[in-house]
């Protein structure tokens, strides 16, 4: 599957809502940094040293058995949409969207896999599963580690383990997260104590797209925040222990909403529902929020007529570069909501 | 009439100040640039800003006069790493190392660093088949182990008795060489 494929289709394996906990959790994700030994880390390597990591890298591609599925970009062939694009559907980070030279981004037909290559550090293995499946994404990141070892000289230290680019990710490189929709914590005013205290168990929070973002739609971001120390197996037993408590809060507060206040929910979602069926102009903010209290009605079986994995796939493709991609155009913000509102409107009356 | 900060061509009606650490910042927006900017924020990332944790980090290792801290040595003084060339004060001001040989030539700076962030400065997590040794072994046995519990609670007897006595093997390998 070359890459215009991958970024023409609008649907993920991610997205699925056959998987467990996907009623709060949406997917799970693993991220392995690794190096190779002595040559500097991307940010401070010559363009040769960068040349000579992607070329490492892509013929460990073709020539380990298990790795040949594996799709390679080059983002430098690739146009800023494109990049952009990858980025929108999670395959690689903004950061990595914004460069281009030497830069690989190698996914696997159904993005279950995606590998940075040349981004903070010289390969970034990712796998992204559908709801609370971090233990099954590790043992596949971990698999695709281990292939990629027979090949790559791997920069690791006894003592202190992987060794990467930045002193918060050395030891395991592992960061394992999970992205929870937390509306009925949000409508109780709930969600800012509950995330504050879990800060304090060794949970860091971010926003939909990772570092740095702020959280939309009611999105949040629930990863490891140390890396060194304990093991892979501990780092994700924490984190699934954790997220676990989250998911019963949001669950019994989900409940509760719907035994004290069940018109005044039911009056929001399909109000929000009403008006992604009818709105012309809609802003990617506004966006998020609607699909938020329609996906909130569709778990609460408060709203039937539509499938979780429709509104899964609204979040990605109602993003600013997917829409002009659609579009075949560069549009402005305002023909964007234009756009954005028509394909909303045709996703969920498709059915 | 005022105009837009950021085209200079619509009259800016969106007018926004920003406190970020006692500090006032202030911009005029239209409307187009604005919601432009706000849908922006979605993705956009704040690795410039002064909260990432390469700024925090640096923040921390230039400002902690701490005991903790071999000190003694000023950051612009501690030398580059023979390998890549760092200067040690430029990983005080970027918050990344310049290879993997940065990690050995400035541990004594690092270690206590990285107590701070993980509470800890021992690996036991995965070790690359290659590095292999009884660290290797060990979890080869681990993961094994996870293994046959599954097949176990599977039913699958036959590949778990193989597995166990894979494990058995590994034992015996692991006991012969230490």
């Amino acid at each position: 599957m070359a890459l215009k494929d991958i970024i023409g289709r609008t649907y993920s394996a991610w997205m699925s809502t056959n998987a467990p906990h996907t009623d709060v959790a949406l997917s799970s994700r693993i991220r392995l940094a690794r190096n190779l030994g002595d040559i500097p880390f991307p940010w401070y390597a010559s363009s040769p040293d960068l040349a000579k990591v992607a070329g490492e890298v892509e013929k460990a591609v073709r020539e380990v058995q298990g790795l040949g599925g594996l799709e390679i970009a080059r983002l430098s062939e690739a146009s800023v949409l494109e990049r952009q694009i990858l980025a929108e559907k999670h395959l690689i980070s903004p950061q990595h969207a914004k460069e281009g030279e030497n830069r690989l981004a190698i996914i696997a037909a159904d993005e279950s896999i995606s590998v940075m290559v040349n981004e903070e550090d010289h390969l970034r293995i990712q796998t992204l599963l559908p709801g609370l499946q971090l233990t099954e994404a590790y043992e596949l990141a971990d698999n695709i580690d281990d292939l990629f070892e027979t090949k790559l000289n791997y920069a690791f230290d006894e003592r202190i383990g992987y060794i990467t680019a930045c002193p918060t990710n050395v030891g395991t490189g592992l960061r394992a997260s999970i992205m929870v929709h937390l509306p009925a914590l949000a409508i109780a005013g709930q969600a800012k104590t509950v995330l504050s205290t879990v800060s304090n168990l060794g949970i860091a929070v971010r926003g939909l797209y990772g570092e740095g973002t702020e959280a939309s739609g009611n999105m949040f971001q629930l990863s490891n925040q140390v890396s060194l120390g304990r093991s892979e197996h501990e780092l994700i037993d924490n984190l699934c222990a954790v997220t676990m408590q989250i998911i019963e809060q949001e669950r019994a507060t989900r409940k509760k909403l719907l035994y004290e206040m069940r018109m005044k929910l039911e009056d929001r979602v399909q109000r929000a529902y009403g008006i992604l069926r009818h709105a012309r102009l809609i802003t990617s903010q506004e966006a998020l929020r609607l699909l938020s209290d329609v996906k909130l009605g569709v778990e609460m079986r408060l709203i039937s007529e539509v499938c979780g994995e429709t509104l899964n796939e609204l979040m990605v493709i109602t993003q600013p570069a997917y829409l002009q991609k659609l579009a075949g155009e560069e549009l402005n913000p305002t023909k964007r909501d234009i756009r954005r509102a028509e394909l909303i409107r045709e996703r969920l009356s498709a059915k | 009439m005022m105009l837009c900060d950021e085209c200079k061509k619509r009259p800016a009606n969106v007018h926004i100040t920003k406190m970020i650490n006692g500090v006032k910042s202030e911009s005029h927006l239209c409307d187009e640039c604005a919601r432009e900017k706000g849908e922006l924020t979605l993705i956009s990332d704040m690795s410039e800003s002064k909260f990432s944790f390469p700024h925090l980090l640096s923040g921390l290792l230039q400002t902690t006069p701490g005991i903790e801290f071999p000190m003694s040595v000023p950051v612009h003084k501690v030398g580059a790493c023979s390998n890549c060339g760092l200067a040690f004060s430029t990983f005080a001001s970027k918050g990344f190392l310049g290879c993997s040989r940065c990690y050995t030539e400035f541990q004594s700076r690092l270690d206590p660093l990285m107590r701070r962030i993980h509470g800890n400065c021992k690996h036991t997590g995965k070790v690359p088949k290659r590095v292999g040794g009884a660290q290797g072994l060990i979890r080869e046995i681990e993961k094994l182990r996870r293994d046959l519990a599954r097949l176990v609670s599977e039913e699958k007897y036959e590949e778990a008795a193989q597995v166990r006595d894979k494990i058995r093997d590994l034992e015996k390998g692991l006991a012969g060489g230490a």
